[in-house]
């Protein structure tokens, strides 16, 4: 069965595929059709399809037909300290196949100060030379300036990235403070870019680490214990308020914890556009794991935001996620070795952060929420492709099965139980978080640009096929409310007659300082009078006689009437 | 009603033997209501109840049945506070005789260094000036202006020596008072250890000082630009924000000012959850909105500018007035802080220079009255509380003040629920020459005002005299914010994980790490890069290994160390 022709052309296949006998899945709606793929686009659905003769056929059987899932956040070949992540794009991407997800999209995280533009093309030299399946690229802003701006610009326009995530987190090292984040999400929603935010209160945790450390808590619990669920929320309260106050569409990376979604389904009760992102961890296990006895396995926990260590909380996101209050799920898949994590085995701040969960993703959410019923099939195939395809402007390309897009389709079996454990899965990484669930819900055949890749349990994956797939900016998903708000928004001022009652005298040394507002940020300090926008000339602003400080100008009670024109 | 104007003594202001009986009252209290007397001597309450035995010659109130209720504790005054060197019109005489006409008798001002100064001599100077002018008892809260070392000494001087339990700290004012959220926490975390209340002033400077220069940039620079600049938003961020690390260090958070429905909102759920906060709204937020910014009238529309802004929703004055009623609000403060127009016009041509400040030492109690009580949303006791009990208690007063009850002090005010008013500059109390609150009828008001003992304020009349008012001082740990702090202080202590030390492979981290980790800020971490502890063997029971032999020796960038799948047992000892 594992037909794979024409290798030397490995990005144009003329491979021809039909699936017969499939129940497609899409976020709106269900069918049974048979599907016809050429060059892997989808080229024909429907009943008794015309097809060229000696075509390969997939019996489906009834089962599933959905499109191939979109890992919104991974940290592929991330590196760190010299070295990088265990999976690299190669070996993450089979993983993603492995479970059903035929698209990525990687985390280009520049060191503060370098070139984002060299960062990413550094970042598609690598998984252009290795990934499986088809990617796409965020930038993250880890420092902010003229140049930056500039930057962010060109990716934008040029270089196909529509996503950009800032941090909240990491003092002296990523975080943003808030006026950076202003000036951020100001640029951002002019250029149809959104916003991800890495939402932690960072001063607080630095705070909180030092006074760990202190008590002699130096093990991985000292991570979660320095890292509470409401300096999340708080992060996510703050982020929302700034978003909303520059209009700009807000998405939330790794929603850890119950408190953080709350904030996001209030939020978006009130109406701001703010998406929230649930990851494989957060959805299938707890926190408890930090206080294992075993330093590795609790180490292996260790990613930021951390695991909430209420055990309800998987449930309640998986809750969230089903009505539709959390909107798209990723994996934050960043896998370091035992070794690695032993960096900080003295001092938890150390731990190398991250953990697995981009071939256990679409099974956790089946398992979590389709099989206890919160979700049904269409929002399953929502929130696991096609609403990551709208965010990134790629909908209807990917997330969806239709005539003309990507043929990246997962054959899923809804009855399949496996059994999670390192042994066996096709990252790296010697820990596994989810090691020994029992999971529902498998895929039983992945497309992937119209090639079987997956197939009785055999990955015929091949590195360097992956494609990058340039993101569009202002995805209409997040900027048609955005726009509309735009117009309605703008701000008027209030046409009155010049005030030409007494002022008071005031000391331009100001020792006693205003305690109104930021003198450096007003610009128009003084500024001059402007007798064309007045219809009034009678007074100027210095012509106010000048009266000893202190002296108490005496009006009739009620104010007196000392506005010239009213119009 | 007996004779009027009764004053004795008058050369002995601070001690007087005043005696006095008020008979017939209704004593309304925040627990509970009763039909007694009171007798009060030299400032006291002496006795509560029917058929008192008192000396005779002593002077009689007669109550008639009307309220009475334990005098008014204004929470937030700012009578001394300078703009750009000029103080407000409304002094320490002027406010607290507004004060006293409007039923309150005590009074709790911001005393407000500017950064830099020492907060000692603030302290002292407001002191200095309230002792001298003051006609009622009051107390003082010390901003700090800016967080630093040396304020701490100070600070333990002043709640240890100077009876001072309360300080705000800003989160707007960028550049000038606004503290970081490290400063924040750092000061709670100090300020709890001294067992006193933080005041915050809770809005986002950050995004204020963006928006005010975006704002100037479209051309708005009248009043409506204040609130344009200071969305309420704003505010719930900071109030959220200012709850979370009040969590955090375990410490008692007190917001000042509450102006919008969101922030209230954000105090309310938090106090759901078990937080220790508490809200004050203000006469101006209860009584009036914000629609004003965009009045015609320059002037008018100045005298609303205060921070955080009033809310331009005009259904925010029910909906807080709510909020105090059920008890989400505690507190009912005036923030009044007189700017009189002309000085209000040294922002006429750029809002963010207009001064902050509206008027409400006086109006206050009425207009809980009006929009709480007389609505039907709030009962008397209820009203007691949020004028009066809870600040005592909050402050640690209680039960001198805030309660009418023997060995309490004196202040005493009988209320009348029909008494309607409508308010307006011309006859105010306030030198101010304006009134936010012009033309509105109130409902409620005191018929007499007893202070420290004696009659100040009877049938319209203030008979007052300044310098007679005393500083009370403060300790600290009050009950109310407390208890709760000291028993979670008990419950919160965290315990590591007790393990065997980790001896499998560790990643040798070259010393210039090419690409930095992003986990967390090396800077705050003391133990970066620093060779592993020295192994103690008493804790551990097991001592087959130590540090690894090939500690020192640098791995290969990117060799993988390969370990059988599912972790090897490279754990010593599980204790």
């Amino acid at each position: 069965m594992s037909y794979q022709g024409k290798k030397n052309i490995p990005k144009i296949t003329s491979e021809r595929l039909l699936i017969k006998g499939g129940r497609i899945v899409n976020d709106d709606q269900s069918f049974y059709a048979d599907i016809y793929m050429e060059d892997g686009v989808i080229k024909q659905i429907g009943d008794n399809l015309i097809v060229p003769g000696g075509v390969k056929t997939v019996e489906a059987n009834g089962k599933m037909v959905i499109p191939g899932g979109i890992d919104i956040h991974t940290h592929l070949q991330m590196p760190f300290r010299g070295t990088t992540t265990v999976d690299d794009f190669s070996q993450g991407t089979k993983a993603a196949l492995a479970g059903g997800t035929t698209m990525i999209v990687d985390h280009v995280i520049p060191e503060p100060g370098a070139s984002l533009v060299e960062a990413f093309e550094r970042w598609r030299e690598w998984a252009d030379e290795k990934t499986c399946c088809d990617y796409s690229l965020h930038v993250d802003i880890t420092h902010w300036s003229d140049s930056t701006k500039l930057e962010v610009e060109s990716l934008i326009k040029e270089k196909g990235v529509n996503s950009f995530q800032v941090y909240m987190a990491y003092k002296d090292l990523y975080q943003m403070s808030n006026s950076e984040l202003y000036e951020i999400f100001t640029f951002l929603g002019e250029h149809g870019g959104i916003a991800q935010v890495h939402a932690e209160n960072g001063e607080i945790i630095a705070e909180e680490q030092t006074r760990m450390l202190e008590m002699g808590i130096t093990g991985p619990e000292g991570h979660v214990l320095s890292r509470p669920e409401e300096l999340e929320a708080e992060a996510v309260f703050r982020a929302v308020t700034i978003a909303s106050q520059t209009n700009c569409p807000l998405y939330v990376t790794r929603v850890m914890s119950k408190s953080a979604a709350d904030i996001i389904s209030q939020a978006r009760k009130k109406g701001n556009v703010v998406f929230g992102e649930p990851i494989t961890a957060s959805l299938g296990t707890d926190g408890t794991h930090y206080w294992s006895k075993n330093w590795a396995k609790a180490a292996s926990f260790v990613t930021s935001p951390p695991l909430s260590p209420d055990p309800t909380t998987p449930d309640y996101l998986n809750t969230l996620l089903s009505s539709g209050d959390l909107s798209v799920t990723g994996s934050a898949h960043c896998t370091f070795t035992v070794a690695q994590k032993a960096i900080g085995k003295d001092d938890f701040t150390q731990i190398p952060e991250g953990v697995n969960g981009v071939e256990e993703r679409m099974s956790v959410i089946w398992d979590k929420a389709v099989v206890t019923g919160k979700m049904d099939e269409n929002m399953f195939v929502a929130v696991t492709s096609t609403n990551a395809a709208k965010i990134l402007n790629l909908y209807p390309r990917k997330g969806r099965i239709a005539v003309g897009s990507d043929s990246d389709l997962v054959i899923w079996d809804t009855d399949a139980i496996r059994t999670i454990t390192a042994k066996t899965h096709h990252s790296a990484a010697e820990y596994n978080v989810l090691e020994g669930m029992e999971l529902r819900g498998a895929p039983l055949l992945v497309i992937c640009q119209g090639k079987i890749v997956l197939e009785d349990g055999n990955l015929h994956a091949t590195s360097g096929t992956g494609r990058f797939i340039p993101c569009t900016p202002f995805p209409d998903f997040a900027y048609k409310r955005v726009k509309a708000r735009k117009q309605m928004a703008t701000l008027k001022a209030v046409p009155r007659g010049m005030y030409d009652g007494p002022v008071s005298e005031f000391t331009a040394m100001s020792r006693g300082g205003t305690p109104s507002a930021s003198t450096r940020s007003s610009p128009t300090k003084a500024p001059l009078r402007n007798l064309h926008q007045s219809g009034f000339t009678l007074s100027g602003p210095e012509e106010a006689p000048i009266r000893p400080a202190g002296r108490r100008i005496v009006v009739p009670p009620g104010g007196r009437s000392n506005i010239t024109s009213l119009s | 009603m007996s004779g009027t104007g009764y004053q004795g003594k008058k050369n002995i202001p601070h001690l007087t033997t005043e005696r006095l009986l008020i008979k017939g009252g209704r004593v309304v209290n925040d627990d509970q209501s009763l039909y007694a007397d009171i007798y009060v001597e030299d400032g006291l309450i002496k006795q509560v109840g029917e058929n008192l035995i008192v000396p005779g010659g002593v002077k009689v109130i007669e109550a008639n049945g009307c309220m009475v209720i334990p005098g008014g504790i204004d929470v937030n005054t700012c009578l001394l506070k300078p703009y750009l060197g000029s103080p407000p019109v409304d002094d320490f005489y002027q406010g607290t005789k507004a004060a006293l006409a409007g039923g309150t008798t005590m009074i709790i001002d911001h005393v407000t260094p500017q950064p830099g100064d020492s907060l000692l001599e603030a302290f002292e100077k407001w002191q200095e000036a309230a002792d001298k002018k003051s006609c009622c008892d009051y107390s003082l809260h010390v901003d700090i202006p800016h967080w630093h070392e040396g304020v701490k000494e100070e600070l333990e001087q002043l709640v240890q020596d100077k009876g001072i339990n309360s300080f705000q700290v800003y989160m707007a004012y960028k550049g000038f008072f606004q503290m970081s959220d490290s400063q924040l926490y750092e000061s709670f975390s100090f300020l709890k250890e001294l067992g006193a209340v933080v005041l915050v002033h809770a809005e986002n400077g950050d995004l204020i000082a963006q928006e005010q220069s975006k704002i100037l940039g479209m051309g708005i620079t009248g009043p409506e630009g204040h609130p344009l600049s200071r969305p309420e938003e704003l505010e719930a961020e900071a109030v959220f924000r200012a709850i979370t690390l009040g969590n955090q260090v375990n410490c008692p958070v007190y917001i000042t000012k509450v102006m919008s429905k969101s922030a209230a909102e954000t105090v309310a759920n938090a106090r759901k959850k078990g937080s220790v906060v508490f809200g004050e709204p203000i006469t101006a937020s209860l009584a009036t909105d914000g629609s004003h910014y965009w009045s015609k009238n320059w002037a008018k529309a100045a005298a609303f500018v205060t921070s955080p802004p009033l809310s331009p929703d005009q259904t925010t004055p029910d909906h807080l007035n709510s909020l105090l009623a059920c008890g989400d609000l505690q507190v009912v403060g005036s923030g009044h802080c007189a700017y009189s127009t002309s000085q209000k016009a040294i922002g006429k041509d750029n809002f963010t220079l207009i001064p902050e400040g509206t008027n409400g030492v006086e109006e206050r109690m009425g207009f809980v009255w009006d929009k709480s009580v007389a609505m039907g949303k709030m009962d008397e006791n209820q009203f007691v509380a949020v004028t009066s009990t809870n600040a005592a208690k909050i402050f640690n007063l209680y039960p001198r003040k805030g309660r009418i009850a023997v060995g309490s002090d004196a202040d005493i005010v009988i209320w009348d629920p029909a008494k309607i008013k409508t308010i307006t500059a011309k006859t105010q109390q306030s030198a101010l020459d304006y009134n936010i609150f012009e033309g509105m009828e109130c409902r409620g008001g005191p018929v007499y005002v007893v202070s420290q003992g004696r009659i100040v304020f009877e049938e319209g009349k203030l008979q007052v005299q300044q310098g007679t008012g005393r500083f009370i001082s403060r300790k600290p740990f009050p009950d109310i914010a407390y208890q709760r702090i000291q028993f979670r202080n008990k419950l919160m202590t965290k315990q590591g994980v007790s393990r065997g030390m980790y001896d499998g492979p560790v990643y040798d981290v070259p010393a210039t790490p090419k690409y930095i980790t992003p986990s967390p800020s090396a800077k705050t971490s003391p133990t970066t890069h620093q060779p592993p502890p020295i192994r103690n063997l008493h804790q551990s029971n097991f001592s087959l290994s130590g540090s690894q032999t090939d500690d020192n020796i640098p791995r290969r960038s990117g060799h993988r160390i390969v370990a059988p799948p599912g972790g090897r047992s490279n754990i010593t000892n599980l204790g």
